[in-house]
Order: structure tokens, then C-alpha cells, then sequence
């Protein structure tokens, strides 16, 4: 018997260009994905959200800091407190922030250089949903293309996430922007909210480089199935 | 009412814009320090009354146009010409 296919939304903000990439990748691993219009306030039934990388309203005023205020929103806020599984990838995850879904502040990279290239991260903890199919300590070489993904927490709330060990990812050697302590992913304090700035959706291809974002997706297609079919 | 706000990047926060304009004015033979870059907004309210164009500004910084945890403002306010 083959597993059904659960429902994952990818939400298209103004400016989002790895929308597809991700649908895509989601596809790819199992999942039904479906692109959904920011301007549209509800949801459909999903077992996950995705909120992609890209320019959202075109990174004005702070990168993420107006596509929080689309309506799409305020239902991925309802769907993640109900435990709903939303990851942030990129511009998602700066979204996720100015949302305040998860902590913290992304800023513009030290050296004010964009940095397209594959980095090797370090996975922190494995039970998280999104990290689920990693061991502590593996090694996953997905790629970061941004401008602004230096991870910025003050001395107080970064204290917060060591002790509830919200860092997830770190960047492995070198980190490509100067986020703090090296930091590339964190989630929320329950962890079912997750925001990363390496694009696991270009990854998932060991023809494109590397297969390592499968990972992380997989690992999302899954829980995402749990939450819609398991009681069904 | 006009409105303009200036956002700065808080004390102590590393500020790269600032630092890439710093290096450049020393490049061109300036004495300088320190520079940092913020932003600044000019609005224009509706309000007249002072005391409620403030409060009104105040939410607009709290709510989007600053981030609090690396940027402080401050709001000045001149009548509408």
C-alpha cells in the first residue's frame, strides 16, 4: 500500500521566488504541495507550512518585516500554535522573526556581501520534527544564497536559546554572513516552528551537488503525514 | 502633523553599513571615528494634536517601523506647513 500524499502549503508572498523550488522538492518527497496566495486568510487543511525563500515585498524596510502583516499570516500564526509544523527558509525564516514565531533578528550579512554557495552545517539536536532524520552532530552541505542572514540575538534571549537549546543548525568551519555563535537555524520553544537560512530545497539532488536538504524535508513530508493521517 | 523618525541601529550592535561608510570616508582622507547608518521616515499624520500624532507614531515604530531588539527610534513633530 502506498502512504498518502499529505498536504503541505507553500505560501507565495509578493517577491517569493523559491516557491516552486520547494513545491517542488515537497513533491519530490511525498508530499501534495500547494501554493497558497498570502492575500488569502485561511488555510487549507495541512499537516505543514513552508514559507519559501525570496524578496518578500522586496525586502523594504527590513527583509521580512511587511510580509508579516499578510493575511496568510495571522493563519500560519494559528496554525503553529496549535502545533501545526512551519518551517521558514531564508526570507521564511526572517519572516518568521519580524512575525515573532521564533526569536531573534536577521541582519545584513557582516561582510554586506550576498553569499550564494554551499555551506556545511552542523545538526545540534535530532528531536525536533525538521531534524528527525539526522543524527546529533551530522553534517549537512545545503546552500545559502542571501544578503541578510546574520543571526542576531541579544546576550539575554541568546542565554534563553542555548538553555532551551532552540539552536538547531550551525554553520560547520567558517560562517558565510557572521551570525552569532555561528547560528544558521533555530526553532521555537516547542519546536514545531523551525526558521533556516541554508535552502534545503536546493539540495535535494546529488546531481545538483548535494542530496543533504532531503533531510529536513523528508523529515517534514513525514510529520506532516503523521499529523493529518495518523488518526484517520 | 509632520512626523519624522530616525531609526538607528542600537549601541553596540556590529552595524556593517556603517562600518563599510566609516572605512571609505578614512579612505578619502576624512578624520573620522565612527559612522553608523540608520534610517529616517517623514510622515505625515492626520492628526493635529501633538500628544495623539506621538502616540500614533510611537505604535506605527513599535509595530513595524523599527525592530526593538537592534534598533532604537526617536519621533520629532512639527505642525503641517
Amino acid at each position: 500500500m502506498t502512504e498518502p500524499a499529505p498536504r503541505i502549503a507553500v505560501v507565495v508572498f509578493p517577491g517569493s521566488n523559491d516557491d516552486r523550488d520547494a513545491a517542488l522538492a515537497l513533491e519530490g518527497l511525498g508530499a501534495e504541495a500547494v501554493l497558497h496566495w498570502h492575500a488569502e486568510p485561511e488555510l487549507p487543511e495541512v499537516g505543514a507550512v513552508v514559507l519559501p525563500g525570496g524578496f518578500s515585498y522586496g525586502d523594504y524596510l527590513r527583509a521580512g518585516a511587511i510580509a508579516r502583516f499578510s493575511p496568510a499570516m495571522r493563519a500560519v500564526a494559528e496554525f503553529a500554535a496549535d502545533g501545526g509544523y512551519v518551517l521558514g527558509i531564508c526570507n521564511g525564516f526572517q519572516v518568521l522573526c519580524e512575525a515573532s514565531l521564533l526569536p531573534g533578528v536577521l541582519r545584513a550579512n557582516e561582510s554586506l556581501s550576498f553569499v550564494c554557495r554551499d555551506v556545511p552545517v552542523r545538526v545540534e539536536r535530532n528531536d525536533v520534527p525538521f531534524l528527525a532524520g539526522c543524527e546529533i552532530g551530522q553534517r549537512l552541505t545545503i546552500p545559502v544564497k542571501h544578503g541578510e542572514g546574520c543571526y542576531f540575538a541579544d546576550g539575554e534571549l541568546l542565554a534563553e536559546l542555548e538553555a532551551n537549546r532552540q539552536v538547531v543548525l550551525r554553520y560547520d568551519g567558517e560562517s558565510p554572513n557572521g551570525s552569532l555563535d555561528d547560528i544558521a537555524g533555530v526553532v521555537n520553544a516547542d519546536g514545531n516552528v523551525m526558521g533556516l537560512m541554508p535552502h534545503p530545497e536546493h539540495a535535494v539532488e546529488s546531481l545538483l551537488g548535494s542530496s543533504d536538504g532531503a533531510f529536513i524535508l523528508k523529515a517534514l513530508v513525514e510529520r506532516a503525514r503523521e499529523r493529518l493521517f495518523a488518526e484517520a | 502633523m509632520k512626523a519624522t523618525v530616525l531609526v538607528r541601529p542600537k549601541p553596540g550592535i556590529l552595524d556593517p553599513q556603517g562600518k563599510a561608510v566609516e572605512d571609505s570616508l578614512r579612505h578619502l582622507g576624512f578624520k573620522v571615528d565612527e559612522a553608523r547608518v540608520g534610517r529616517l521616515l517623514d510622515l505625515v499624520v492626520e492628526s493635529s494634536d501633538p500628544d495623539q500624532a506621538r502616540a500614533e507614531v510611537e505604535r506605527m515604530c513599535a509595530e513595524l517601523l523599527a525592530n526593538p531588539l537592534i534598533e532604537s527610534y526617536e519621533i520629532e513633530l512639527a505642525e503641517t506647513a
